[in-house]
């Protein structure tokens, strides 16, 4: 924009200097906006004097004496003649595509970013697509976020190897995992169900930071993931992947999408991993990364009535996934009470049923119903101990939106039930609950559709356990000029706290668990409440061919009630009301460049002052570092016609200092030091619908030294695996492909 | 008693909808020159100032706006002038020069002669 504005005032004082010259611009209408035609062939009709337009349209020609029709022509364009009156004024001309022969090589394709920061919406929304979900080395959701500045990828426990996730300094629990909308990763999945979701199932990820909107529930406190998933209407028909790490790790993927007729499409998606290499790189005697097998399968049908403006979906899930841990000699075959092994059964099931109604005549108005049913069957042994959880769980929400006056002011309104129904089973001793919720809901936008808008909603709950309250939710977005977006939020969230579920580390370990029961009503304890507020400042420096923002965001969590986990006295675990303050206050800048379409860069520097009033403090939460830096330069090249591209990108992850909790009485609470994680891949495709892509991870082979606290004696009270601060793997290489049949 | 609460909510937004349906509404289609994002915001900012358009939605590459609005509230040719004075040309109202030079370079569209 900028560029073309010099080039016309050079191109008007070049103009006034060589009269002899006319001098103007091609452009065509794409799409979406207006972009210069390079390589048009301009010239006088019936004569031999031409020229051609440069990269950014722009043209200038000799006058000619004796003509004044000038030609103006490119492949797959509407040929134009025009009568030049007056050659002294600036030529801006458009060209239209010429449709009786359209030839698809012309339409330009923009590369469209693969991280996408939201400029329209109220909410501060990140979309991540599935071009950078193809940077993650991978292979499920919990692996997807690690070239994300915006989501933190911790190492949950030396046995597992599961990764948890952390957003704005809080735990997973705190953020509301939705799947197309409808709850996914809560209750009893919360441990591995980001681990239950293939990567290649994934279409792309919405991640909003701070209080999210109250249509989707009271739950979100620090934020929500929303996952959307391939649809069988617009994935590609056949698809198959293939991936194998050095560590042992298969996976498989086929996907198959059909339409059945103009209306019902279907998809059928399998997936399944393996991993049956015994590996123990740190010679601790136990396995470093779980033996492992798991089957996934989805089945969708799809409807679309565009006419009579009905959409709907149905889905259909099974998931089996076996993990056995411990010990390198430990077989579960062999009923050996000396060796300390561990195994992890989950079955689980999901349907579910979404239907949409627009009425064709008032398109502003709709109709929305979602239901959905799940079961979740985990059986699982730690050595001596055992946890045993199975959640039925029930889902229906009904959505209206219109508008007010007219489409500035919009608004959504429904009502909501859930059912959840757990049976635990922890060493001896059984949990059963029983959660039920009647909500109803409404929320109201306005947007002037220029600089500024807000969202503001408001739902009541009437919870079994929780109580009828209200969650109050406001976000507002001014545009102070086009290029600088400034966002507030504020808004309260809830959550009755799955204390074994949500912290199934503590099975790792040989600590006693001591619930201070206070006569709440979830395992003696009180929910948890917090609010949430958040401010957000993005600068747009660059945009057009070269891309660069800035983002300054900075979100408080502060807690009313939560039920703190402490693990500070060695031996011990405690779960206990919050007395007295507790706090997530996060700090990220971010920067993001792309100088041309084959590079970029991100940068962000995060700060986290994460404290809660511990029994012995108040104290900074442990395994939570408070500095970590972030970069990721991408690099690809231009797709040849025959889609033939090389893609590399490294990430670097600086995780600064982090405190880990005393041990036994001679080894108190400590900071470790800070490290770094390398990470690398390179993609070859060799069309448009095959490529094969290899990769590094933790290339500096940062490991930590003793992951396993009293990996000897596993059976002594001290034997802890859930202090891990740093990868228990070392530099892996991994490789894949990628086929559309 | 808490129930009831919940349902004065539900009937709230209900009567809200009601309100907003009783009112008559038509549909309107005509061109609208323009060429770009830019363009769009314009165009339906403009037309949805117009007391009584409900919705307004521009297409760039066929330059059709479709508009809902309240027949009993106004005459279209009130939107064609809002448009117009915007800067934008329709069949019915032309921008003045002056409004139109003024437009972002990306917004120049080919006008009419």
């Amino acid at each position: 924009m900028k560029n073309s504005l010099i080039t016309l005032c050079l191109a008007v004082v070049f103009n006034s200097q060589a009269q002899q010259q006319l001098t103007g611009k091609v452009v065509f209408r794409a799409t979406s906006e207006t972009e210069a035609l390079a390589g048009a062939s301009i010239y006088w009709l019936n004569t031999s004097l031409g020229s051609t337009t440069d990269d950014n349209g722009d043209f200038s020609i000799p006058i000619a004496t004796d003509q004044s029709r000038l030609v103006i022509s490119y492949i797959g364009f509407k040929t134009d003649t025009l009568t030049i009156s007056d050659p002294s004024k600036k030529l801006i001309h458009f060209m239209r595509e010429d449709d009786s022969n359209s030839l698809d090589e012309i339409t330009l394709a923009q590369r469209k970013k693969a991280v996408q920061k939201s400029y329209i919406e109220t909410q501060n929304i990140l979309t991540v697509n599935s071009a950078e979900l193809l940077k993650a080395a991978c292979c499920n959701l919990s692996e997807s976020f690690e070239t994300n500045p915006a989501i933190d990828v911790n190492f949950s426990d030396a046995l597992t190897g599961t990764k948890q996730i952390k957003m704005l300094g809080l735990t997973s629990p705190y953020l509301l995992i939705t799947e197309e909308n409808i709850p996914m990763v809560r209750g009893a999945s919360q441990a591995y169900g980001l681990t239950f979701t293939p990567g290649p199932w994934i279409e792309s990820i919405q991640i909003t930071k701070g209080a999210g909107s109250v249509v989707n529930g009271f739950e979100s406190i620090a934020g929500q993931i929303n996952t959307e998933l391939q649809k069988p209407f617009t994935a590609t028909p056949r698809f198959i992947n293939l991936f194998r790490s050095a560590n042992g790790r298969m996976e498989f993927n086929g996907h198959l999408n059909s339409a059945l007729n103009d209306k019902w499409h279907a998809g059928l998606y399998l997936h399944g991993n393996q991993r049956n290499q015994k590996m123990d790189q740190n010679k601790d005697g136990f396995l470093d990364a779980p033996l492992a097998q798991q089957f996934n399968i989805l089945n969708r049908w799809q409807y679309t009535d565009a006419e009579k403006g009905w959409v709907g979906f149905v889905n259909l899930r099974f998931m089996n996934d076996e993990k056995q841990v411990g010990q390198v000699a430990f077989d579960p075959q062999k009923n050996n009470s000396a060796i300390w092994g561990s195994e992890i059964k989950t079955r689980r099931w999901d349907t579910a049923f979404k239907m949409g109604y627009v009425i064709p005549e008032i398109p502003y108005t709709s109709f929305g119903f979602q239901g959905a049913y799940s079961q979740h069957d985990q059986e699982a042994y730690f050595g001596n101990r055992r946890y045993d959880i199975l959640q039925d769980s029930g889902f229906v929400n009904l959505l209206y939106n219109s508008i007010i006056g007219n489409t500035n002011n919009t608004f959504k309104s429904g009502i909501n039930f859930s059912y959840d129904r757990y049976q635990e089973r922890v060493d001896t001793k059984n949990w059963d609950r029983i959660d039920r919720t009647v909500a109803a809901f409404f929320e109201y936008s306005y947007d002037n559709k220029e600089n500024f808008s807000w969202v503001g909603g408001l739902r009541i709950d009437q919870h079994n356990n929780l109580g009828t309250f209200l969650t109050p939710r406001m976000h507002l977005r001014y545009l102070p000029d086009p290029k600088t977006i400034l966002r507030a939020s504020v808004g309260a969230g809830r959550k009755a706290a799955n204390i074994f579920a949500e912290n199934q580390t503590l099975f790792g370990t040989n600590r006693t668990i001591n619930i201070q029961n206070t006569g709440g009503s979830i395992y003696g304890l009180d929910p948890e409440k917090a609010w949430n507020y958040g401010l957000s400042l993005r600068k747009i420096l660059l945009s057009g061919d070269q891309n660069a923002d800035i983002t300054i965001d900075y979100y408080i969590t502060q807690f009313d009630n939560q039920v703190v986990v402490d693990w500070e006295r060695p031996t011990e675990i405690s779960f206990y009301n919050l007395d007295g303050k507790s706090r997530a206050n996060s700090l990220q800048i971010s920067f993001d460049y792309a100088p041309s379409n084959t590079w970029s860069y991100r940068f962000a520097y995060k700060n986290y002052d994460v404290k809660t009033a511990y029994r012995s403090g108040f104290l900074q939460r442990p395994l939570q570092a408070q500095h970590r830096y972030f970069a990721n330069v991408g690099w690809e090249s231009i797709p040849t016609d025959k889609g033939k591209q090389w893609r590399w990108d490294f990430t670097y992850h600086g995780v600064g200092k982090q405190r880990v909790v005393a041990q036994n009485d001679n080894m108190p609470s400590k900071m470790v030091a800070a490290y770094a994680l390398l990470n690398s891949q390179l993609t070859r495709a060799f069309s448009a619908d095959f490529e094969i892509y290899a990769g590094l991870e933790n290339i500096g082979n940062y490991t930590q030294a003793n992951p396993i606290i009293e990996a000897d004696n596993p059976f002594a009270n001290t034997f802890d695996t859930a202090q891990v601060y740093a990868p228990v793997f070392g530099r892996m290489i991994y490789t894949g492909l990628r086929w559309n049949l | 008693m808490k129930n009831l609460f919940l349902y004065v909510f539900f009937c709230l937004s209900l009567g809200l909808q009601a309100q907003t349906s009783n009112s008559k509404k038509e549909k309107a289609q005509f061109e609208v020159v323009g060429n770009c994002e830019m363009c769009k915001k314009r165009i339906e900012k403009a037309a949805l100032d117009v007391k009584g358009v409900k919705m307004a939605n521009w297409d760039i590459p066929s330059n059709q706006l479709m508009l809902i609005y309240n027949a009993q509230k106004l005459d279209i040719l009130e939107v064609h002038n809002a448009i117009a004075q915007a800067g934008h040309d329709t069949k019915k109202a032309t921008a003045n020069d002056e409004v139109y030079a003024n437009l972002p370079l990306c917004c120049l569209y080919e006008r009419k002669q």
